[in-house]
């Protein structure tokens, strides 16, 4: 091996320890100020306490605020998986006109920035008086989560022998039958994934549900930026001690879904048009 | 018997239409309906104001260098690790974390480590690398940071997902044929590689393009890094004028449209031919 190729080999492994090293950092100093009495400029804290723990569950009443996020997310998982499975099965399955422009349908939202449509979206909701209310918030992340389960079911549903479904009707299932006994069971592992992939994303999901909740429909995520937003009215270590609660519950999800998902997955599939 | 298996899409396409089309035609249509002055009051009010207007090119500002960052380090880096390795499997979980984690709560780490007592200045301070007062925070610098976190592991994971799709046989032949390294990245994988390159740079820009959290967490938005998205926020929800707000979030989808066909037009321009070898 030449001389330039180990130099360049080396500099790209220097880099992305780099990257790492320092994001690890960054989470570390998060964890330490959390727990730190006091921190002001040295290497350490002077001391360490569970205090700000406490005192940011009280201020920002993280019980309410965490109930609205299962609520949220449970019901946007629920919903797109209802909605996405048979809609991915008809793609799936038959081809018809318009098929292309219906898969274009469900590409965009994944491809336009939830600023963008973000926007014109809370408008709509305002007039419409939804804007503010749960099912306002529920119903804007959807947009994005509902085309991902499309977009993830799809490939499961084409590896699936139709001649199961054909069995079945000869020995007299009818539709809901068949979804129900042969392809859910089958479906199963991708519909876990999928359900977990919308959940990990819904509780990240920032600008849709800041652009579209009130002050009773705010999730984690959003009650954290209003609390970084307004720093120094409150000690920092609070503000620290709620992102770490916000970062406990996005790593336990996501580390339940890499059991079941391959880390790509959370990015790629949005990726896919002209290529099959 | 009528098939009717494709009504089983109805409820989902219905849903997609009525929360995403729908506000987006609602959006232009209200854009050219503005409280007072003639149709095109909105955008004749952005292009000459020095409160709007500006905010596209510092948007440019942020978004261009971010994009070529995040794409130009993630290409060799994801090259680099295009075989099935422990480390390969590794690096792509923990890079999934910044990006689950999202940009608020990068924003939040930022301004404890990158902030002016952070562990990060206190460490240069210490080794002299630098010695005048560290902003990396609340400034331009800020939020570019903040987009290289959360748009390299993007970056990375869509182009190794290409880079894997791509047969290594192919290479092997060429290698046997006494193509070196290199050759064998320009003539063979680079090609290959190309249509997936364009749809990551123009991914990569689009999300870099709407920054929001980020320009006001760790930016200044008030100057600097008063972006094209914080001007629609506050068209929308501190003047209340939602015919302003549309007519703008019109204004950056419409950019972010010209920039994509730009790089899509471009790679068509560079290279014509056969793109097979992915993954099939």
């Amino acid at each position: 091996m030449s001389l330039a190729v180990r130099a360049w080999r080396a500099l790209l492994a220097g880099l992305i320890t780099l990257f790492v090293l320092n994001i690890g950092l960054m989470i570390a100093a998060v964890v330490t100020h959390s727990f730190a009495r006091r921190w002001l400029g040295t290497w350490l804290p002077d001391g360490y306490t569970t205090a700000w723990y406490v005192a940011a569950w009280k201020e920002f009443q993280l019980d309410a605020v965490l109930w609205v996020t299962v609520e949220v997310v449970g019901a946007v998982v629920v919903l797109s998986i209802l909605l996405g499975v048979p809609a991915a099965y008809a793609l799936a399955r038959r081809e018809f006109i318009g098929k292309r422009a219906l898969m274009l349908l469900f590409l965009l939202p994944l491809l336009v920035p939830p600023i963008t449509y973000g926007i014109p979206l809370a408008t709509v909701m305002y007039q419409v008086q939804l804007a503010g209310t749960l099912w306002g918030v529920i119903l804007a992340n959807l947009v994005p989560a509902l085309p991902f389960v499309i977009l993830v079911m799809t490939p499961f549903i084409e590896q699936i022998d139709p001649n199961l479904e054909s069995a079945a009707r000869v020995l007299g299932a009818n539709t809901p039958r068949v979804f129900m006994h042969v392809l859910v069971p089958l479906l199963a592992p991708g519909i876990l994934a999928a359900s977990l992939l919308v959940l990990v994303r819904t509780i990240a999901m920032f600008e849709l549900t800041f652009l579209t909740s009130g002050p009773d429909s705010q999730t984690l995520v959003v009650a954290l930026y209003y609390a970084v937003f307004a720093a120094g009215v409150r000690a920092p270590q609070s503000v620290d001690a709620m992102a770490m609660i916000y970062m406990a519950v996005t790593l336990v999800w996501l580390l339940i879904a890499l059991r079941f998902v391959n880390p790509t997955q959370l990015v790629s599939r949005v990726n896919e048009p002209g290529r099959r | 018997m009528r098939d009717r298996t494709i009504l089983l899409a109805a409820p989902a396409a219905l849903l997609v239409a009525a929360l995403f089309i729908y506000p987006f035609a609602y959006g232009l249509l209200l854009s050219f309906e503005p409280p007072k002055g003639d149709w095109l009051a909105n955008y004749t009010q952005f292009f000459s104001s020095d409160r709007l207007w500006p905010t596209i090119g510092i948007t440019l500002k942020l978004a261009i260098p971010a994009t070529l960052i995040n794409v130009g380090f993630a290409l060799p880096i994801a090259y680099r690790m295009r075989f099935p390795s422990r480390s390969q499997k590794s690096l792509t979980t923990i890079l999934v974390v910044p990006i689950t984690l999202g940009t608020v709560l990068i924003a939040e780490g930022m301004l404890t480590y990158f902030g002016p007592r952070g562990w990060l200045a206190q460490f240069l301070q210490l080794v002299h690398l630098y010695d005048g007062p560290i902003r990396l925070t609340h400034n331009y610098w800020g939020v570019l940071i903040s987009l290289v976190i959360s748009g390299f592991p993007f970056a990375f994971l869509l182009i190794l997902s290409y880079v894997t799709g791509i047969d290594p046989v192919l290479a092997r032949a060429a290698a046997t044929l006494g193509a070196g390294p290199w050759a064998q990245f320009r003539h063979i994988y680079f090609p290959l590689l190309l249509p997936g390159l364009a749809m990551c740079f123009c991914l990569a820009f689009v999300q870099a393009f709407s920054v929001f959290p980020s320009a006001v967490l760790v930016g200044a938005p008030a100057g600097p890094t008063r972006v094209i998205s914080i001007a629609a926020y506050e068209a929308a929800f501190e003047l209340y004028d939602y015919s302003l707000a549309s007519a703008v979030a019109m204004i950056m989808g419409f950019v972010q449209l010209a920039i994509v066909a730009a790089v899509l037009g471009a790679r068509r321009l560079v290279y014509r031919g056969p793109v097979t070898g992915g993954k099939g």
